[in-house]
């Protein structure tokens, strides 16, 4: 087991870990950080995604080891008040349905944004393709992610 | 031991058309918890709960209390459907409260209480419609009385809007919470005496109403299965039988207790075979502080299993063998005309077969549950679209009372028919028992994939007859499957009435010569429901041999689907069937099977997509139309040729009547996700089993639709209608891949038989 400091939403956080842990798991079962969800454990869906220094990445396959000082943003410190542009788009289009997978394809999107403020259709495709939704949301993630770039 | 159920005596849980069949008891039931209980002649107490009197709660739905806040139950499951919403909105509509400030609360497990919460059969809105206006409507007459007699003024005069009585004659005006001592002192109306509101007065149903949840999804507060914490909680993640029906010789647990964080291995006494529907899989679990421990504990442990009759099971020979057996003479079940007679003078005769997969569920989220058994009792927190089954199961498993259990209900990261089963919430509470601690119950996808109740692979057989002069005179068709009552009860070997009720035998076109037969075959694995059950493999056989036939006959597709339909008609199965016709539980008198309806949805999809214009060399349409779960959808899907030579779904049109329209845009979400869902049932998921075990691991093997080979616009065209409301869950899936097959056919010149292919 190590210790590890973890900048994660702006605050530092301590925890003992094993280092092969993924930081999913440090993320929900030792800070209580229950909006990154597991979804397949291999990188494959998307449902994990939160941003670590600046970059989308699956937290089910990064050990909390490899996070060193990165920054890292989750679901719950994208803002303040629940109002980034891309959430108050998922709002506006009532883009979720069962909404298991909607924190992993948020986070992919502000990733795609930061990269990409104006992306086509194909370049959403393209960088969206690793999340997964099984209840099919795709096209209203599609315009909320085309809503939020025309505010940014 | 056989597990007793609240819901499913043990007859009911071999028959599988009854798993889908809401009893009238139910329907009684819960008419008179929404009206107060005059049904059920309880006297009434206005009082609130626990004798709060600050409290007006005239039944199990609703409560308003003297700072106004009107709260809400949902008590059927959230998977996605936006039903939390959808229920609740008809309450408020008829109360006249104000959406904006209500507060919906998700309902317990509890039957008494609540009625039918069994969130399946996409008969939700169907079932409850009527009671949840009933329920806002009797709470408003007593708020409407209370104010009218403090100011007496007539009852009619008055009229509730935004949670206040308004007087208009003299402009007065009160909030709801202040009439809370008035209404308290009456007694509950009798159900004659309340008025519903008449359509054009509402201004919630019939509208676009987002769901409740959507600002707590997109900010990560939504509260599913696996995010409920409680204090010292174990994770713990189980090593299950990997072929069905397998037993534990021997474990070495040593390096599995070794891994740190690790604190306990625990034995799941499984069912062996028949599985049953409802009961875990045998299995070592791993008891750890956290997830990871617990998943890095269960690779280091060496299991020796004896793996059972089921060892030896290769799906593609069974369904070879299925296929083979439609050659022959089957169990006939249902019968019109003299088809020997008919079809010795026939001259074109089409002969063709289909073959389905089986399918996985895959919710992105696997099944988890967190349960807490002390003193004798257990409080369980459970993702489960049946929390009644599942407190039930529960109870039986512990060997306690059912009233002795709690069943909490979480939101579901979808459902689809796999989180009615409650064997992840069972193994939940066993190792809440065996420890002593708080116990979350974590699968991985991996689990998910290799122990689900799958969706049964099918072989199909259809012959179709023509005459002289190119009419269409006999419709043969062999179906063959492993019924889902198998599961239980291995002596099921032909597809129950249920499940020929959904597409198969209620061919509803107009051939005077039908015949309909099953065949035998085995469950050698857990087999289960998923979104829309055996429409899935009948919608598909049926719409493709329909393209085919009018292709033969010369005619276009929509308009052959309309000849063939007949003139506008009530159609009855039964005089024909050798067994009953469910109808989706309800009696075919009062939900008829309308060809008009089903003839109008067509004429509507085909005018909206524009079918038969010149599409050019690259485009092609598809068409497609089934009626499921009382509701009727016509669908068009349009393939596309790109410049890379690949083939891509541009557009899908849907036309669905499902009578009155409550929420229309989770009606669209449904068809929009119901076509992505369908798109990879068609192009690309597919389980299979070789040596009893399954031969996909993740999604890397088992394939759902991803964002670039999505269908790209999704049109649905709701038709108006004042007929009697019916679900949206699960008919958008049946016509989805016939249409698609159909459209691929027009564009490349090449038929599919089997799914999944590839486009």
């Amino acid at each position: 087991m190590e210790n590890y400091t973890l900048k994660i939403n702006g605050e530092s956080h301590q925890v003992t870990a094993e280092e092969d842990m993924p930081l999913l798991w440090a993320l929900r079962d030792l800070l209580g950080m229950k909006g990154t969800k597991f979804g397949c454990g291999q990188a494959l869906c998307g449902a994990c995604t939160v941003l670590v220094g600046g970059e989308a990445i699956r937290s089910c396959s990064l050990p909390v080891s490899a996070v060193g000082d990165q920054e890292v943003v989750t679901i719950e410190g994208l803002s303040e008040n629940g109002d980034h542009p891309l959430q108050s788009a998922w709002i506006e289009h009532v883009v979720p349905q069962c909404g298991y997978c909607q924190s992993g394809q948020i986070m992919n999107a502000v990733a795609l944004l930061q990269r990409n403020a104006n992306p086509s259709d194909q370049e959403i495709e393209t960088a969206m393709a690793g999340n997964l939704c099984r209840c099919g949301t795709y096209n209203r993630i599609k315009e909320a992610i085309k809503t939020a770039s025309s505010k940014l | 031991m056989r597990p007793t159920f609240p819901f499913f005596k043990p007859k009911e849980e071999t028959d599988s058309s009854k798993i889908f069949k809401p009893s009238r008891r139910d329907f009684l039931k819960l008419s008179a918890l929404a009206s107060g209980g005059v049904f059920l002649g309880i006297s009434f107490q206005c009082s609130g709960p626990k004798g709060e009197d600050r409290i007006f709660a005239p039944n199990a739905y609703l409560s308003i209390d003297k700072n106004n806040l009107i709260t809400l139950i949902a008590h059927r499951s959230e998977m996605g459907t936006g039903i939390r919403t959808s229920l609740p909105m008809i309450i408020a509509d008829e109360l006249g409260a104000d959406w904006s400030k209500v507060k919906i609360v998700q309902a317990d497990g509890d039957e008494d209480k609540y009625g039918d919460q069994n969130t399946d059969g996409s008969y939700s809105v169907r079932m409850f419609y009527e009671p949840m206006r009933r329920a806002g409507a009797t709470a408003r007459h007593m708020l409407l009385m209370a104010a009218s007699q403090k100011w007496k003024v007539a009852m009619d005069e008055c009229h509730t809007e935004n949670g206040k009585v308004h007087h208009p004659d003299s402009g007065k005006s009160i909030n709801f919470g202040d009439l809370i001592s008035d209404v308290q002192k009456m007694e509950i109306p009798r159900s004659e005496d309340v008025i519903l509101k008449p359509f054009g007065d509402y201004k919630l149903i019939g509208k676009d109403i987002p769901i409740y949840d959507v600002k707590d999804i997109a900010t990560g507060k939504a509260v599913f299965g696996a995010d409920v914490d409680l204090d010292n909680i174990k994770i713990a993640v189980v090593s299950r039988s990997p072929v069905v029906g397998g037993k534990v010789v021997s474990v070495n647990d040593s390096a599995a207790l070794a891994v740190n964080g690790v604190e306990k291995i625990v034995k799941i006494e499984g069912a062996g075979l028949p599985a049953g529907l409802d009961q875990p899989l045998e299995g070592i679990a791993v008891i750890a502080t956290n997830t990871w421990a617990a998943i890095k504990g269960r690779k280091a442990l060496e299991i020796e299993w004896d793996l059972g009759e089921n060892q030896g099971y290769d799906s593609a020979d069974q369904l070879k063998e299925m296929l083979e057996s439609t050659k022959n003479s089957g169990k006939v079940r249902r019968e019109r005309g003299q088809i020997e007679e008919a079809t010795k003078s026939t001259t074109t005769n089409i002969e063709r077969t289909y073959e389905l997969p089986y399918y996985a569920h895959a919710t992105i989220e696997p099944p988890a549950a967190v349960a807490h058994f002390t003193n004798g009792k257990c409080e369980v927190w459970a993702p489960t679209q049946h929390p009644q089954w599942a407190r039930g199961a529960v109870a039986s498993a512990l060997g306690i009372e059912v009233a002795d259990v709690t069943m909490h209900v979480t939101l579901l990261g979808g459902g689809f028919g796999r989180k009615s089963k409650p064997d992840f919430v069972v193994e939940a509470a066993i190792l809440s028992k065996e420890t002593g601690s708080p116990v979350r119950v974590q699968w991985t996808r991996e689990d998910d994939l290799h122990h689900d109740f799958y969706h049964a692979h099918s072989a199909q057989r259809i012959k179709a007859s023509l005459d002289s002069s190119k009419k269409l005179i006999a419709w043969n068709h062999h179906t063959v499957f492993p019924a889902i009552g198998a599961t239980s009860n291995p002596a099921e070997v032909h597809p129950s009435d249920g499940e020929l009720g959904l597409g198969c035998v209620d061919f509803p076109y107009d051939v005077p010569n039908i015949r309909i037969e099953t065949h035998e075959s085995k469950a050698h694995t857990r087999i289960g429901w998923l979104r829309s059950v055996s429409n899935i493999h009948h919608s598909y056989a049926i719409n493709c041999m329909m393209d085919e036939i009018a292709e033969a006959r010369g005619i276009d597709p929509v308009n052959h689907a309309l000849e063939m339909l007949g003139e506008d008609r009530n159609l009855s199965f039964k005089e024909e069937l050798d067994g009953d016709f469910s109808n989706y539980g309800e009696s075919i008198e009062e939900y008829p099977w309308e060809t008009g309806r089903m003839k109008a949805v067509i004429q509507r999809v085909a005018q909206e997509a524009g079918w038969g214009q010149n599409l050019g060399g690259n485009k092609a349409m598809g068409f497609a139309c089934q009626k499921s779960f009382l509701t009727y959808v016509a669908c068009i899907v349009v393939v596309e040729k790109g410049g890379d030579g690949k083939i891509k779904v541009s557009d899908v049109h849907y036309s669905v009547d499902c009578g009155i329209a409550v929420n229309t845009d989770r009606i669209r979400s449904q068809f929009e996700g119901g076509a992505q869902f369908a798109h990879g049932l068609a192009t690309s998921s597919a389980i299979t089993f070789k040596n009893g075990v399954v031969e996909q691991h993740n999604f890397d093997s088992y394939l759902i639709a991803r964002m670039p080979e999505a269908p790209k616009r999704i049109h649905v065209h709701i038709v108006e209608s004042m007929e009697k409301p019916t679900g949206v869950g699960e008919p958008p899936v049946p016509p989805y891949a016939p249409a698609s097959a159909n459209a691929v056919y027009k564009l490349t010149g090449k038929r599919h038989y089997k799914l999944p292919f590839s486009i």
